[in-house]
């Protein structure tokens, strides 16, 4: 709680004390008015000076406004009818407790939802004399050394130079299994350095940083407004107006037609207090706040369970989701190539490893990378001499004075070597030492592991179809596709053709269905723009996965696709449900404080405690570890 | 231009009110209030002097929600 609110509690106790206990006091007509008032203006009197102030500054129409009209109406009629002052203290009073909880509850969830998001370092060792300072860590250059203890976080992104620890990185990928590293390997700042100390070389500005990165878009994700937010927001302009107004009609239209039309008293105090019943029901505030609150729960727990959404309007766009075009490379495949088999073979495995990596040692392509890391140990190039690639086939080289040719099916036909074909999907490398057949190698990407599993999950959860575009060669594409269960491939097609596609399928799907893309960021920028919404995968270091998408899975795990969609519909839900629990209890209540069934207790039911429940029921959206 | 400057204000109405009330303020080419982070992005015509402009747009938002505050 903080002073305003205290200051607010005081307030209300004191009034409701004074009110209960002025019941029993033997005071009679003016001096009963004037005890009565006490009380009312120690809760009400900022609320009468807003007011004023809002006439003054021709900004009529607010909640204020409606209170202090209401109020004022209601001790002019007990006054009046020297009847009970209770209900416009009691009006204002409930008002003033509903606006107290309001504060309350925003506060302590805007607290709880930036204690959630505190991954900002405040500071940075760096060693002098011997001695280990403080500093800023915005005042750390690039390419200086830093040191994190155990229990610390890593302020800035960087390289370790020295020493090796576990790193706890739940906050931001909302994964508790730890990461090791070592010296030479890169760290990311916004871990938490788990178990031993560690030296860091560091690689950028700390406003470049991975961690400074993703606070900036948690805390600017909530400014981009939903399509609910900004229905709200109009319909709060429309709707304050529109209930004074109906109000002051109600005040004066029937008394009028009772008079004038049916020849019977008019009762005036009946049906102006009627019309302030009308006023108290009417202020939009539980809309007005729980909805955007809804969204800000929404994000943040979203971010809790490492996904990032960076506005709720993307929060609704993935609600909708019916459709999920996947990239393969990186995305559902790990997209590093890896020698997944070796057939036919004459020598033991390692020893054709051996040959081929050798063979292949001058090359850099990935292939000769994948076959260098299968091999494992250090490459002795001076085994290797003669070397002669055949542009796009293979090469031919001496090893250890042997004539090794690594490549495919072409080079085996110029050679005039006997191959045996493979029925596995992949690059496949022939092998012949001297001339003579003796083997082949297969390189794969790898599917993830969740792959499959995660496809499922998306289809459990409502999204209808599910593309897979790709670079690769047709065979490969169709094999991934059909052992994850992917209903459409496109295979074979070049950057500009992903675009095309997602818009022939943008076109095709009916609009209310959404498209999602999903890439790892790395070269799919474009298409990830021009899907409904784009959702980078592995953002963990990668700058162009956090600028490009709309959302970003903070690591590699396709499950949380799934995961991310389920968060935004729970949310959705709620903020549906606060819409029409509060607009249908406003609607009801206003039709039966018109036709005079309703009081201004019910009233201020209507306004508060309707207020209580949307703000409750929008801190559920913060909950996600179930879904 | 744009800057973001931490605001104080109650309810969530009134952080409405605010943000029609700055983008209406001339030299203000857009503005977005956060109600849930408390903080107005303002982006600025360009060659305004933004401690100006922003002098108006507290001048706007006070008329309009009394009880608020621009941290400029």
């Amino acid at each position: 709680m903080n002073k305003k609110q205290k200051k607010m509690l005081a307030r209300i106790i004191i009034s409701a004390i004074l009110m209960v206990a002025i019941n029993f006091l033997p005071v009679k007509g003016i001096v009963r008015f004037i005890c009565y008032l006490v009380p009312y203006l120690i809760i009400g009197y900022d609320i009468l000076l807003k007011a004023w102030k809002g006439i003054k500054n021709r900004q009529m129409f607010d909640e204020s406004f409606l209170m202090a009209i209401a109020t004022i109406g209601a001790m002019a009629l007990a006054v009046y009818k020297d009847g009970d002052y209770t209900e416009a203290i009691a009006v204002m009073l409930f008002y003033q407790i509903g606006e107290w909880f309001q504060s309350y509850a925003v506060g302590k969830s805007r607290k709880n939802i930036s204690e959630l998001m505190d991954i900002r370092p405040d500071y940075a060792n760096i060693e002098q004399n011997g001695k280990l300072e403080q500093v800023d860590p915005d005042e750390v250059e690039i390419g200086s050394i830093i040191i994190v203890q155990p229990g610390e976080k890593v302020p800035i992104d960087g390289i370790v130079i020295e020493g090796n620890s576990s790193l706890n990185t739940s906050a931001l990928t909302g994964e508790s299994m730890p990461r090791e590293v070592s010296a030479g390997e890169e760290i990311i700042s916004g871990c938490i350095n788990m178990t031993g100390r560690i030296k860091i070389q560091t690689t950028k500005e700390f406003g470049e940083s991975t961690v400074s990165k993703i606070l900036d878009l948690v805390e600017n994700a909530s400014s981009r407004k939903s399509k609910s937010e900004d229905f709200i927001s109009k319909f709060a302009r429309v709707y304050t107006p529109l209930v004074c107004y109906s109000a002051l009609a109600l005040a004066i239209l029937p008394p009028l037609v009772r008079i004038i039309i049916l020849g019977i008293p008019a009762e005036w105090g009946e049906w102006i207090y009627r019309a302030l019943t009308f006023l108290v029901i009417s202020c939009p505030c539980a809309l007005v706040v729980s909805i955007p609150l809804s969204f800000f729960a929404g994000i943040g727990g979203a971010s809790k369970a490492g996904v990032l959404v960076k506005g709720s309007n993307y929060l609704e766009t993935l609600s909708q989701t019916k459709y999920v075009v996947f990239d393969k490379t990186g995305t559902l495949t790990q997209g590093v190539f890896e020698v997944n088999g070796i057939h036919h073979n004459q020598l033991e495995n390692e020893k054709l490893v051996e040959y081929a990596a050798l063979a292949e040692s001058a090359s850099s392509h990935p292939i000769s990378k994948s076959l260098q890391r299968a091999y494992g140990k250090e490459l002795d190039l001076s085994r290797v001499a003669e070397v002669q690639e055949i542009s796009g086939n293979g090469v031919i080289a001496k090893v250890d004075g042997k004539e090794v040719a690594a490549g495919n099916s072409k080079l085996m036909k110029y050679l005039g070597v006997e191959y045996k074909d493979c029925h596995c999907v992949g690059t496949i490398i022939h092998i012949a030492i001297d001339r003579e057949y003796s083997g082949h190698i297969v390189i794969s990407d790898r599917v993830k592991e969740n792959s499959k599993a995660a496809i499922r999950a998306l289809k459990a959860s409502g999204v209808e179809k599910t593309v897979m575009l790709t670079g690769d060669a047709k065979a490969i594409a169709e094999q991934v596709a059909s052992s994850l269960g992917i209903d459409k491939v496109y295979s074979e097609l070049l950057p500009a053709g992903k675009v095309s596609k997602v818009e022939e399928l943008l076109k095709e799907k009916p609009a209310k269905a959404k498209l999602a893309f999903v890439g790892d960021g790395i070269n799919d920028a474009p298409v990830l723009s021009r899907a409904d919404i784009g959702i980078a995968m592995g953002a963990m270091g990668s700058d162009a996965a956090i600028e490009a998408a709309d959302v970003v899975l903070m690591d590699d795990d396709p499950m949380k696709i799934a995961k991310a969609i389920r968060i935004s519909r729970k949310c959705l839900r709620i903020v549906y449900e606060n819409i029409w629990f509060a607009i249908g209890i406003k609607v009801l209540c206003l039709a039966l404080g018109a036709l005079g069934i309703a009081n201004m207790w019910l009233a201020v039911f209507a306004d508060v405690g309707v207020m209580v429940l949307a703000v409750l029921n929008a801190i559920r959206a913060l909950f996600v570890k179930k879904l | 231009m744009k800057k973001t400057y931490k605001i104080e204000v109650d309810c969530a109405n009134c952080a409405n009110k605010m943000e029609d009330a700055a983008k209406k303020t001339t030299g203000v080419k857009n503005a977005v209030v956060n109600f849930m982070t408390l903080k107005m992005s303002v982006e600025f015509e360009e060659g305004q002097d933004p401690k100006e402009v922003m002098q108006k747009v507290r001048a706007n938002c006070k008329k309009v929600e009394d009880d608020c505050e621009i941290f400029i």
